[in-house]
């Protein structure tokens, strides 16, 4: 193409984009250049000054971060003139930063520490004091030694850039320039612990991981994250068999590089709470037993009133427990299935379009207009918020919002409160209705809470229609999406753990355990149920925890988190993901699927797989769709012709969850960190009289 | 320059009054549609002005909620220009110049009568009529030493005359501002030596 522009790097000739940074085109020529202000998400500051190579015929060096390519430049990054700058600059960056790398937590992983290795000098000729700063309190996630900083900024334009919430910021200037929060308030965005990893010193790092363990001691495993349904791609940190830390990967698809708080600090919940043995309740009090005699108390229970047996499966299941439990269920002659233990109207049958996130989450940097109907994307997946936020900063991107008006971190035009107003724009009425049928590429999220509700199934009908009439379903852009905030559900719906022919939904379960039809009730992880509803039923419960199923529970049987297994999730956009084992689960806690195998031999109804391979061939069987791992495929169009609508649209507005983002699954509320993060967010909404952050 | 911090004792509120918030209101419109923070040094400005020569941190939060700012920038500028006082002030506020040339015509020696005459640097007063600062250059050099008290300079001071001054606005005396001495502006010491007639001059 003829608009490129040649640079030659090095001897080295490349053709890139005009516009290019000089530092970009180096990279794309193999040229590493050290830098540590400059990152590629973020806004270019230019004040490291690390960056520093030569242009032919330039008075001087220029930082090649912020400096535009030209046609024909020579760069030289490599000459002696570019050392000696370079040390330069490394020097006065020492002046003033402590030599305490041996007590600091970002030893071992720290770019200045890095790259003072390359371009430090052996000697330091600065004779003065050093300057030494008060450290700043940021809440209970990032611990700051503010003397460490090097004011590269890195974490002012992450909060104000992609957290969108300003609350970062320098103060004073020159050798007083400090970095802090408006007098020292908590952060209070969802996506804080990112400046940690932003950090490219140890003025930011990590509170609850403090003085723990080293970088170069910690098994690393590379894992998916189930906190939410983005599916964000991690590494599980752990020292002998105790998770240690979590920290992002890159998946520029799915989370880019950020991470939820939740999900990164959420790790101290693996530890707490665990059930490590089965327990069998006698007398009211749990006992802990033997497998094989759990196992014998359950066929016992289950002798004879097998099809009145029901599943319901919790937030957390993996693709291969469901499975198992599913296929149990149905040798067992029971049809009572249920994954959507929020009442989530979701369709159950056939079509995928339906009930997925089908524009992708890359793809909502191509759109160019968003309705979200009931949903709180800050809440329910602050990586996916920072997605949108993302587009929303690039420019023209009309948002409407019909639910709660809430602080999303983006303007959005509030559009109205439930289902009248969607109704309304579904028939073709209304200014946005306007936006949407003029915009190119619009979309729709629908979240759960306009879904969990009794006419759950109208409000469905009505978004499908709407995104019909407004033209977002076309041939190359699908922009109908359900945004879901469990990270078990998608793979729930993909293989069927949903009421059979016959079989109760959540509501008949609950029903009919209160009545006494229901004789017995599994919950594979299900802690976020009404358990007052589940009457005198015998309850088995598989999980991890001891939070609200176990205490309801007549059996429980210890099963693994999804750090300590390896099994599929897919996450909203149907992007089917594989855990892989970072840690044993503790004492006699199994896999999830090894639990109702082996129950299955004791009932007498052996599940015909050994291992976790002829599972996975039976699971790919009934959801081909899974066996693409990290793949999309394309779910075809949402449409309303397989929905039967029993209840029709009411006028209730739609209400957010109002579930606390930092207790929505039993790891989160075993963890200390989370309590803390939400004590903080709860004085924050008291202060502030909202009522809706949190 | 040094760290600065806001004060530790804050009002509990701070609002423009109603002749402020139209001239804010029209600093705003001078700058385009939405880039209403750009007015930010002004309506600081005003506010320092307002609450008696020092910013407030109630005033800093009120200024950006005014401009639909956060307020973290606010403070960001707020710390990052000296003329923005974090501390209260005394109802004089004397800036002195220590920079060279004052320096060298014997500001030390009105350093310590503001020493003697109102205590160290940032304090002020128990009366609260004086308080002082030391500052880079106020751009008199010609007529050094020299101090600007308030928004007016008093130049080619003495230890003695300085002295007064204070003494005398303490006193709440008008003390006319510009050379202390028979000097005009910044004219030479004597009267004008050259141009003494413009040709074709009477």
């Amino acid at each position: 193409m003829s608009d490129l522009v040649k640079v030659n790097v090095d001897g080295v000739e490349v053709e890139v984009a005009p516009g290019t940074t000089i530092l970009q085109a180096c990279e794309e020529a193999g040229a590493e250049i050290p830098r540590f202000c400059y990152h590629e998400r973020l806004s270019i500051a230019g004040n490291c000054r690390m960056c520093l190579v030569n242009v032919k015929n330039g008075p001087k060096p220029v930082a090649s971060c912020a400096m535009p390519v030209a046609p024909d430049m020579e760069v030289d990054t490599k000459s002696e003139a570019v050392q000696a700058a370079r040390e330069g600059v490394m020097e006065f960056l020492l002046i003033n930063h402590p030599l305490d790398c041996p007590i600091c937590d970002q030893g071992g992983e720290c770019d200045l520490q890095d790259q003072a290795f390359g371009y430090g000098v052996d000697e330091s000729r600065f004779q003065d004091n050093k300057r030494a700063v008060e450290n700043k309190n940021m809440g209970p996630l990032v611990k700051t030694i503010m003397t460490r900083c090097i004011q590269c900024t890195r974490c002012v334009r992450f909060a104000t850039e992609v957290a969108g919430v300003p609350e970062i910021g320098a103060i004073g200037r020159g050798e007083d320039m400090e970095i802090t929060t408006y007098l020292e308030a908590s952060l209070s965005s969802e996506l804080s612990g990112n400046v940690i990893d932003l950090c490219p010193v140890g003025a930011l790092t990590s509170k609850p991981y403090a003085f723990t363990a080293r970088p170069w001691e910690l098994k690393k495993t590379e894992t998916i994250d189930v906190m939410d349904a983005v599916g964000s791609n991690i590494r599980v940190d752990t020292r002998g068999r105790e998770v240690m830390r979590i920290l992002p990967r890159n998946h520029d698809d799915v989370n880019e590089e950020w991470l939820s708080d939740k999900s990164r600090f959420v790790w101290d919940g693996l530890n707490t709470q665990r059930i490590d043995s089965p327990y069998i309740r006698k007398e009211g009090k749990l006992e802990a037993v033997s497998w094989s005699e759990a196992f014998e108390v359950i066929a016992q229970k289950l002798k004879g009133q097998e099809s009145n047996t029901a599943a319901i499966s919790g937030d957390l299941a993996c693709a291969e427990g469901m499975m198992a439990l599913k296929d149990l269920m149905s040798q067992l002659g029971s049809p009572h299935l249920e994954c959507r233990q929020d009442g989530a109207q979701l369709p159950s049958n056939g079509n995928r379009a339906n009930y997925l996130f089908n524009t992708g989450i890359a793809n909502i940097d191509d759109a160019d207009a968003l309705l979200i109907i009931g949903s709180n994307p800050r809440r329910e997946a602050p990586v996916l918020n920072a997605r949108i936020r993302k587009r929303w900063v690039a420019g023209n991107f009309p948002i409407g919002i019909i639910g709660q008006d809430e602080d999303l971190t983006y303007p959005a035009t509030h559009l109205g409160n439930g289902a009248e107003t969607l109704a309304e724009l579904a028939s073709g009425k209304g200014s946005f209705f306007s936006i949407l049928k003029k915009a190119k590429r619009p979309m729709l999220i629908i979240g759960q809470s306009a879904l969990a509700r009794e006419d759950g199934l109208a409000v469905l009908e009505a978004a499908i229609e709407l995104a019909t009439q407004s033209k977002m379903v076309s041939d190359d852009w699908n922009g109908f999406n359900v945004l879901h905030s469990a990270a078990a559900r998608v793979a729930g719906l993909d293989i069927g753990f949903t009421p059979q022919e016959g079989g109760h939904d959540l509501e008949g379960i609950l029903a009919g355990a209160t009545s006494g039809d229901v004789k017995t009730v599994f919950l594979l992880g299900a802690d976020e149920l009404d358990m007052s509803r589940l009457g005198d039923s015998y309850v088995v419960y598989v999980g991890t925890h001891g939070d609200a199923g176990a205490h309801r529970a007549d059996v429980i049987l210890p099963g693994a988190t999804y750090t300590e297994k390896q099994a599929i999730y897919v996450n909203t956009e149907g992007r089917a993901q594989m855990t892989e084992q970072a840690a044993f689960p503790p004492g006699e806690a199994r896999e999830d699927w090894k639990i109702f195998r082996a129950l299955s031999e004791v009932l007498g109804e052996k599940l015909p797989y050994d291992n976790v391979e002829t599972l996975r061939a039976r699971m790919f069987e009934t959801a081909p769709f899974l066996a693409g791992l990290d793949e999309l495929t394309d779910a075809g169009m949402p449409d309303v012709s397989s929905l039967t609508i029993k209840v029709p649209l009411s006028d209730a507005p739609f209400m957010n969850n109002a579930q606390d983002f930092y207790f929505t699954n039993p790891i989160a509320r075993a963890s200390k960190i989370m309590a803390e993060c939400s004590i903080q967010a709860q004085a924050r909404n008291i202060s502030e009289g909202t009522g809706t952050d949190g | 320059m040094s760290v600065r911090r806001v004060a530790e004792n804050q009002p509990d509120d701070f609002s423009f009054t109603k002749e402020n918030i139209s001239w804010a209101k029209k600093q705003i419109a001078k700058y385009p549609k939405g880039r209403q923070a750009s007015a930010i040094i002004p309506l600081l400005w005003q506010a320092q002005k307002q609450a008696g020569g020092w910013l407030p941190e109630p005033a800093i939060r009120y200024v950006a909620e005014f401009l639909d700012m956060p307020n973290m920038r606010a403070m960001e500028v707020a710390t990052f220009y000296t003329m923005f006082n974090l501390e209260p002030v005394g109802e004089h506020f004397v800036q002195l110049c220590g920079t060279t040339p004052c320096w060298l015509r014997g500001a030390d020696t009105l350093k310590d009568v503001c020493r003697k005459v109102i205590g160290e640097q940032n304090t002020v007063t128990d009366d609260g009529k004086l308080s002082w600062l030391e500052v880079e250059c106020l751009g008199a050099c010609v007529n050094a030493p020299m101090v600007q008290i308030n928004d007016d300079f008093y130049e080619d001071l003495t230890a003695e005359w300085f002295e007064k001054i204070l003494l005398d606005l303490k006193r709440g005396e008008n003390v006319p501002s510009g050379p202390q001495t028979s000097r005009k502006a910044s004219e030479p010491e004597g009267g004008r030596t050259v141009l003494k007639s413009i040709e074709g001059d009477a």
